[in-house]
């Protein structure tokens, strides 16, 4: 029996649809993050009109401007850093990032590991598509081994970042990771990171089957899809299973969680303390 | 509670304040409820004296991780709709021109302090210059209009902080306040009126129906009206060229319409931005320009020409950008020569070349590190007289 896990949810009316047809290629895993997302959004009832959704540039970037809601797309990699200073000053808003690759790990590194120090409440999703898209196909910091791009001709010999361990390590109070062939999970994992009360990481891995798949004789969209499945593993078997290091075997799932105070709130929780007592200046 | 935090609560009996302090006590008069910063010499104090005094009045005060956040967030704030600033030197204004660019292009309300140093690079960070006169211009790439405030004394960063943020409300633009390590670290006896008119300017805020509202269509000033997050509009802001409806576009005929109005954005506002002052100009026969510091060093130069029969007067553009033409013109209409002190290696007077086309205009410039100081300026000015 067939059961539609979304049938109460139409994602039309979470996008302007006057901006369609999107400008995303045939393949591209991007769509189906976004409807994880506002499928998310949906389920926790958030408000369109409090939700603001910052978005970088590249590929990842260019998916704010279909979200019918608060949309703010800035410049190369500092998505994080407008989004801090929107949620500081306007606490009242959901405020999401969507960020990719490059953007969030190359350029925009530094933003994001201090935004998962600072713990202020942001969800971060990053679209990890290993390359750079919009701009041709050129390594990014999560491109695998070996790979070929346009500016690894002979293939890529630097390690390619665990966005997800550099997200715990400095202090995110969610790290999670899904891929876009899991549409359930991955809404789930994304509705977990919206409810958390701090900053929120969650990595989707998606495919880029025009530019990156293409260079690299992967195949089609499903070709790659199940490329990425055989290499993942739920986070469940993770410590179970002693497996030899392999470099694209990345857990999925919630991979960290902790209760750190949210930045935010401690912050006015103390201002709204020195104001009373007149704190000397 | 100190003279100067006390003035805010009505007195106003102050004794002695630097212009960095002067410059956060502005920054909260006009409004700021948004600072985000990075600590770099020598502007540190603005950051420190409003991270004690934001939270007590309910704003933020957050430093970033680096220059560039800082001013990404500054950025996010307004767009938020809180009234936002920080404040940099040398190196860090560098690092904040492309989201200045942003700010400037999606017409984002902010206010960006420059205490300026020796440069180029790290250059002498303790010691003064005004060498980013040009940058507060030019800094970031493509065509795009902002507005320069360049006070000379710690009462006028006082209040050219205030007009700071006036400004950035009313024409959605960044504004850039520019002043010298002196000025930034000189103390001053100065009263000031912390109880005057606390209504500051608002930017304009989308009213009427969402279908109706398009975020980049000008009011009869050219300047759009901004839409809050949460009030029901649901706009989308991006750093691409962009038209009425804010959403991207290539087209020339929208670019050339959007981008037409935001580069005269400015300019048909000029009577209410300008802002300059003169001395002696009337009967001068050496007109000296100067901004900041080098301002005060050439006012104490004029009275020290008068005093020895040389016919000296003093232009000062109090608003740098847009420059101040029409009464830079008129106030060296009846000059025989125009003397620019500054220190740097020579910018101010290419603006004043360019203005006064066929007048002779000579540059006066340091770059040692040291203020020029008025006798250097008078004897030149004396010298250029006796010349003409």
């Amino acid at each position: 029996m067939f059961i539609d896990l979304a049938a109460e949810f139409d994602i039309r009316d979470y996008l302007r649809m006057e901006m369609m047809p999107h400008f995303l290629c045939p393949g591209c895993g991007h769509g189906i993050a976004l409807r994880a997302l506002l499928w998310a959004v949906h389920d926790l009832g958030i408000d369109k009109d409090r939700l603001a959704v910052v978005s970088g540039i590249g590929c990842a970037g260019r998916l704010s401007a279909y979200i019918d809601a608060n949309t703010f797309h800035v410049t190369h990699g500092r998505p994080l850093a407008y989004a801090t200073g929107l949620a500081l000053a306007r606490p009242d808003l959901s405020v999401v990032v969507i960020t990719g690759d490059g953007d969030c790990l190359a350029i925009g590194g530094n933003h994001l590991i201090h935004a998962c120090r600072r713990n202020l409440k942001i969800t971060c999703l990053m679209l990890n598509n290993e390359v750079y898209g919009m701009t041709g196909g050129q390594v990014s910091p999560t491109t695998s081994e070996t790979r070929i791009t346009t500016t690894t001709p002979l293939g890529n010999s630097e390690p390619h970042f665990d966005a997800c361990m550099l997200a715990a390590a400095a202090g995110a109070g969610f790290v999670g990771r899904e891929m876009t062939r899991h549409v359930p999970k991955l809404k789930e994992l994304i509705e977990a990171g919206l409810e958390h009360p701090g900053f929120a990481f969650v990595e989707i891995l998606s495919d880029c089957t025009e530019i990156f798949g293409r260079k690299n004789d992967m195949g089609s969209s499903p070709e790659m899809m199940l490329r990425q499945k055989s290499e993942l593993r739920p986070s469940a078997y993770r410590d179970s299973v002693d497996t030899p290091f392999r470099p694209n075997d990345l857990p999925t799932g919630i991979l960290a969680k902790n209760a750190r105070p949210e930045y935010g709130a401690t912050y006015r929780r103390e201002a709204a303390a020195a104001a009373q007592r007149g704190a000397p200046r | 509670m100190n003279a100067v935090d006390s003035a805010l609560t009505g007195r106003t009996t102050l004794k002695l304040i630097s212009g960095n302090n002067a410059c956060a006590l502005g920054a909260i008069a006009g409004g700021c409820r948004f600072f985000a910063g990075y600590p770099i010499t020598p502007s540190s104090e603005i950051a420190e004296r409003l991270s004690r005094r934001l939270p007590e009045l309910g704003g933020v005060f957050v430093q970033m991780e680096d220059e560039i956040a800082s001013m990404a967030a500054v950025i996010g704030a307004s767009m938020g709709g809180v009234k936002a600033m920080t404040a940099t030197s040398g190196p860090g204004f560098s690092l904040k021109q492309e989201n200045l660019g942003y700010a400037a292009g999606a017409e984002i309300p902010c206010v960006i302090v420059n205490v300026m140093r020796g440069g180029p690079s790290t250059g002498m960070p303790t010691r003064p210059a005004q060498a980013d006169l040009m940058q507060a211009r030019w800094g970031s790439h493509g065509d795009y209009p902002i507005i320069v405030l360049a006070p000379a004394s710690v009462r006028e960063i006082f209040d050219e902080t205030i007009r700071a943020f006036d400004l950035a409300e009313t024409y959605r633009s960044p504004v850039v306040l520019l002043y010298d390590q002196v000025l930034a670290q000189l103390s001053e006896t100065v009263a000031l009126d912390l109880t005057r008119d606390p209504a500051r300017a608002e930017r304009k805020w989308a009213s009427g129906p969402r279908a109706d509202y398009r975020p980049y269509a000008a009011d009869a000033a050219g300047v759009p009206a901004m839409s809050r997050p949460g009030a029901g509009y649901r706009t989308h802001t991006t750093g691409l060229t962009h038209g009425e409806d804010g959403f991207p576009t290539q087209n020339p005929e929208a670019v050339t319409r959007n981008l037409s109005r935001l580069f005269s954005k400015l300019e048909r506002h000029r009577n209410a931005i300008d802002a300059s002052a003169k001395l002696h100009c009337d009967d001068a026969e050496v007109v000296i320009v100067a901004v900041g510091i080098t301002a005060r060093a050439a006012n104490r130069a004029v009275e020290l020409c008068r005093a020895q029969g040389v016919r000296a007067g003093l232009f000062r553009p109090i608003t740098l950008w847009p420059f101040p033409e029409q009464a830079l013109r008129a106030a060296a209409a009846g000059a025989r020569a125009v003397l620019v002190p500054e220190m740097n290696a020579g910018q101010l007077c290419l603006e004043v070349e360019r203005v006064l086309a066929g007048t002779r205009v000579e540059g006066l410039f340091r770059f040692s590190g040291e203020p020029i100081v008025p006798v250097e300026i008078a004897a030149r000015a004396a010298a250029l007289a006796q010349e003409a």
